[in-house]
């Protein structure tokens, strides 16, 4: 269903919704609380919720190898991070890099991100910047093996899919602090 | 004539602030008071033209006026590769007061403005609750809301001058990822209230409708206390590339937390671990570790005029203003130097400071002709005090560039220009 029909019959339903909760709000009430959010399922929002975290929560079935990503990457990513991952400028490149190097490190998916679950989650949302949410489940699968196997992190044929991807260690996932407990 | 005696409050010609009061001073076109009305007073005191004929009517929508200079929000170079991620900056050296006006407000996007019809936008709240909820917007435009100013900061704001080389720019190119607004929305809390939130929900997991769906994680603390589902800025619908029809706004927080065009909120019990709170907005300090989810903005405050790549005319007497803020409450004081930071005077706040906005600080100061630094410090109700460079760098390196609060150094030379230095 297209966002704009999901849409659609959700504000036909908040419309009714709202008018139900009017309707029941006492007159003059000062108690009488605003509530006008439609009632929706988890399963209505399969296709508009596309958050994959770390847990495995939000990844859908599927999976894909790193052999048969690299058709898919060849088509839909190459014209940007290049040919073996190593981009065509500084925020295009998704592989390399050494934390404990000398200089300021390169941070890429290999050397920097902390989680395998973001790689899925960022190029089924984001990716290709051209056409965002273009690729098929099966295709983020096969491009998100095909990034970890230009990484050196998983081998050619491994199969991705929620459970084994979020079961890999990424090489940096022991690198961050996490402050959320000060503020 | 009386003889005026000017009270000096730090070494390098500042004054005391209770001069301000004395001396009508409007910034760097009134400079040198002494010399107000010269010679040309004949001519200025004539009814001029415009006093002789009625001008244009009501219009629908208001200009600047045309004599008041061309303010305009400075952009960066797009990357050919991926146009819609820039960012525009506010040209904090020509405004004044605490408000950004809705057009000159800085912008960051991730993958462009989304045109968005309100009518088939909807808010969803899912994941750890009772009942999952969709808003559509007509809908939340009925509940209760609340009006507060805030400022916004980029974390990314200042960044480059951590790394130092030569950073000649302006107080808009250098540090104008920074802008302060009155913002209208319903309160978080009050929708998800609305769906229940389950007890061991702990993060709030927001995304935009932009083309990168960008997503950010929010405490589950800090979105039950003072976070907006904001709706108006400066009275107005927030415009498109400010959210339109909705953002997320955290104040206090690094701007990107503040999801623009806000579609989507998931309870959950970890962070989402989005690529932008992972792969980018986190601080990568000298030992290599990395610092996550270092939300609140530090206290902060520059001096926006004089500012780099602006010129004193002559020497003489100069206001001196510029706006302090923090992420961790309302700004207590603001102190200016004129000598580099050796000696520092009291400066002038020019309306009780708010929690998270931003305050304006104004201070007289009589330019000699010889070199000069001017700097700003400021001190928020926790007590934080802005530090010096040096400090920052010390403390974090210049590996990760975000959450630069360290004072800024404005060099004046012995022909009155002026440019970034580092002290």
């Amino acid at each position: 269903m297209s966002m704009s029909k999901f849409a659609a019959r959700l504000y036909k339903k908040s419309l009714a919704l709202a008018a139900l909760a009017l309707w029941m709000a006492p007159a003059g009430s000062q108690e009488a609380r605003i509530q006008l959010g439609a009632h929706i399922t988890e399963d209505q929002l399969r296709g508009f919720d596309l958050i994959a975290a770390p847990d495995g929560s939000g990844m859908p079935p599927g999976a894909g190898t790193a052999r048969e990503g690299r058709e898919v990457y060849n088509r839909r990513c190459l014209a940007c991070h290049n040919l073996n991952g190593e981009g065509v400028s500084g925020n295009t490149v998704i592989v390399g890099g050494d934390m404990q190097s000398e200089e300021s490190p390169l941070r890429t998916v290999g050397s920097y991100w902390p989680h395998a679950s973001t790689l899925f989650d960022f190029i089924r949302r984001a990716m290709p910047a051209d056409a965002p949410k273009s690729l098929t489940d099966e295709e983020v699968y096969q491009v998100t093996a095909y990034v970890l196997f230009l990484n050196g992190i998983i081998g050619e044929d491994q199969s991705i899919n929620s459970e084994t991807l979020t079961a890999i260690v990424m090489p940096n996932g022991n690198g961050f602090v996490d402050l959320s407990h000060l503020h | 004539m009386k003889k005026l005696h000017w009270e000096k409050a730090a070494a390098n010609g500042l004054l005391n602030r209770r001069h301000l009061l004395q001396l009508g001073l409007t910034g760097l076109g009134a400079a040198g008071a002494s010399a107000a009305l010269g010679q040309d007073a004949g001519s200025i005191l004539r009814i001029p033209d415009w006093s002789r004929m009625p001008g244009p009517g009501a219009s629908a929508y208001g200009e600047r006026s045309p004599f008041a200079g061309n303010l305009q929000r400075m952009a960066s170079n797009p990357d050919p590769i991926y146009p819609g991620g820039g960012a525009s900056r506010s040209p904090l050296q020509f405004l004044q007061g605490t408000i950004t006006p809705n057009g000159l407000h800085f912008e960051r996007h991730h993958a462009g403005v989304p045109a968005i019809d309100p009518a088939g936008h909807m808010l969803v709240i899912n994941g750890l609750v009772s009942q999952p909820l969709a808003f559509s917007y007509e809908n939340l435009l009925k509940y209760q809301m609340v009006s507060r100013i805030y400022f916004l900061e980029c974390s990314g704001n200042s960044g480059a001058l951590l790394r130092g080389g030569n950073a000649d720019g302006s107080a808009q190119s250098l540090h104008g990822l920074l802008s302060g607004a009155e913002w209208t929305g319903v309160p978080l809390a009050t929708l998800l209230d609305e769906a229940g939130v389950l007890p061991e929900a702990r993060w709030v997991a927001a995304v935009g409708a932009d083309a990168a769906s960008m997503g950010r994680s929010v405490p589950i603390e800090k979105a039950l206390d003072d976070v907006l589902v904001a709706l108006y800025q400066n009275g107005e619908p927030i415009r498109p590339e400010q959210g339109y029809p909705m953002r997320l706004f955290c104040p206090g927080w690094e701007g990107n937390i503040s999801v623009k065009w806000l579609t989507q909120l998931k309870l959950m019990r970890e962070p989402a671990q989005f690529r932008d709170e992972t792969s980018k907005y986190t601080d990568t300090m000298p030992d290599r570790s990395s610092l996550q989810f270092t939300f609140p903005m530090g206290v902060k405050s520059l001096i926006t005029s004089p500012s780099g790549q602006m010129n004193l005319p002559q020497p003489g007497i100069y206001q001196v203003t510029g706006v302090a803020w923090s992420g961790h409450g309302a700004i207590r004081r603001v102190e200016v130097s004129a000598d580099g930071g050796s000696t520092w005077a009291e400066a002038m706040l020019q309306s009780e400071p708010t929690a998270k906005a931003l305050a304006r600080f104004t201070i007289p100061w009589e330019w000699s002709g010889g070199a000069a630094v001017l700097q700003s410090r400021a001190t928020d109700s926790a007590g934080n005090v802005q530090p010096v460079r040096d400090a920052v760098l010390a403390a974090r390196g210049s590996i990760g560039f975000y959450h630069n609060n360290c004072i800024q150094s404005w060099g004046v030379d012995d022909g009155g220009a002026i440019s970034n230095v580092y002290v």
